[in-house]
């Protein structure tokens, strides 16, 4: 049964493919994500530029708030929780939420232990930088993986990094003979018969979707084509000057991705883009969190 | 033949490749220039009905499609692609194609822990396995739309005349005998 549930919670990421999910913190932005196309929306207070911003130590949203945004959409709806806080995580999923992101976004509560993700009944996405830290999440359970990126940035540097990282280790471990996957898995400290499906499938065993920094439609499709399967924006959006437009443009994009014609349409006049952080202004580096 | 499946989100890849697997050829459908091509069936993948019915509407492929449907090409429809068919939609006031007579109900079944598997009968086969993720039901059928399969008394499939339409999704199972009914008793 247990076994069971964990293969539903997979298959609900295999719905939300080809899809954007947009960060939203009140119910009329998650209408807004909504009716622009969005595949699902992650519910929280601040968005990640803000939670910069405004520094010290952020949390688990107000459960209501996010029955609140339940409440105003039909699509699927996450929350994040701090990494390795158990409770935050089942007092989410008491309220039903649909999936539940183990986020670097939020100031870890455990700097040594994630959450045992196997100890629930609803699904997680975590982040990773690498094939090893997608496969230790995976193995501790989670159902869905992205790039970590570096949220609340607006600069996609460091969502294509983790992305392209985590293809060559796909390709070279793809590319070892069966006796080396032995000291592979031990190197990258994960599970032998994880990374066997690796080598056999040349993929990960659940969906990956790109995170962390994306704010225009071009972002979003330069990681489709790096090899994204969905794309989550956050800050993007809502810290843009036509949140609407934008939302509707990166979905287009994300769906025809390849088209350049089309895309160079969506990107016209959308107004003004996040203004952003470059990688060397950076206060807090949220990717370090989590390993 | 040469199946055309709507791609502009959800699990278009895993319907592909079970009709790979088939021997069928497979074109997907992201926008108004895919519909050039030629194709014997449709698929409307499972995925979120919102976003699909949207991008299908603003990338100018839904009236084409809802025409084909109507002049009788075969479609393969699961979960969101039931929801795109439906005449009514009792809980949600948006309608699409409105080529399939009946009333759906979304997310019937709750949020995410609500979804499940289970083994049922379809039309004349035993012990099929159902994925039912975040799943619609069917409440109620007109115009002589055939039953195909129920669950607990909800109805989870049902056939008219072309179109097939299905709440689970036996695109996700090893088990071929769904997808193998549509090609032998639809697409013939």
């Amino acid at each position: 049964m247990k076994n069971d549930r964990y293969e539903l919670n997979k298959e609900l990421a295999q719905m939300l493919k080809g899809g954007v999910i947009m960060d939203v913190t009140t119910p009329e932005q998650a209408k807004i994500a909504e009716s622009a196309g969005a595949c699902a929306v992650m519910a929280l207070e601040r968005i990640p530029a803000d939670i910069r911003a405004a520094g010290g130590v952020s949390r688990m949203s107000d459960p209501k708030m996010i029955k609140g945004i339940q409440e105003a959409v039909s699509i699927p709806v996450m929350a994040k929780c701090r990494i390795g806080h158990f409770v935050e995580a089942q007092i989410l999923q008491a309220i039903e939420i649909d999936y539940i992101d183990e986020s670097e976004v939020l100031s870890p509560a455990d700097d040594v232990y994630h959450i045992d993700k196997t100890e629930f009944k609803v699904p997680f996405v975590c982040g990773a930088r690498d094939l090893g830290e997608a496969l230790r999440r995976i193995g501790e359970g989670a159902s869905m993986i992205r790039t970590k990126g570096e949220p609340g940035t607006g600069n996609v540097v460091q969502a294509v990094r983790h992305m392209r990282r985590m293809n060559r280790e796909i390709a070279e471990i793809t590319s070892m003979s069966s006796d080396e996957l032995y000291e592979a898995a031990k190197e990258l400290r994960v599970s032998l018969p994880l990374l066997e499906y690796v080598h056999e499938k040349r993929r990960l065993p659940v969906v990956n979707f790109a995170a962390g920094g994306i704010a225009t439609p071009a972002d979003a499709a330069l990681m489709m084509q790096l090899g994204a399967e969905g794309v989550f924006v956050g800050s993007g959006i809502f810290k843009s000057g036509n949140p609407e437009k934008r939302a509707n443009a990166i979905v287009k994009a994300v769906t025809n991705y390849k088209d350049a014609d089309l895309i160079a349409k969506l990107s016209e006049d959308l107004g003004e883009a996040m203004v952003g952080i470059n990688e060397q202004e950076i206060a807090i580096l949220m990717e370090e969190r989590g390993k | 033949m040469k199946a055309a499946i709507v791609a502009v989100q959800g699990d278009f890849a895993e319907h592909r490749k079970a009709l790979e697997e088939m021997g069928i050829e497979c074109v997907e459908l992201r926008q108004k220039g895919d519909l050039d091509k030629s194709y014997d069936m449709l698929v409307l993948p499972g995925g979120e009905s919102t976003s699909q019915g949207k991008l299908l509407r603003e990338l100018g492929m839904f009236e084409r499609l809802k025409e084909q449907i109507t002049e009788g090409l075969p479609v393969f429809a699961t979960c969101a692609g039931l929801i795109l068919l439906s005449e009514n939609i009792s809980n949600d006031g948006h309608t699409y194609f409105g080529t399939l007579p009946v009333t759906v109900r979304r997310n019937a079944y709750g949020r995410q822990l609500g979804s499940f598997r289970t083994l049922g009968r379809f039309a004349e086969l035993p012990d099929v396995p159902m994925t039912f993720i975040r799943a619609p039901y069917i409440e109620k059928t007109f115009c002589g739309t055939e039953i195909l399969s129920e669950v607990a008394g909800k109805i989870v499939a049902v056939r008219y005349h072309n179109q097939l339409a299905i709440s689970f999704h036996p695109e996700l199972d090893r088990d071929k005998r769904v997808l193998r009914f549509f090609l032998d008793e639809i697409c013939r």
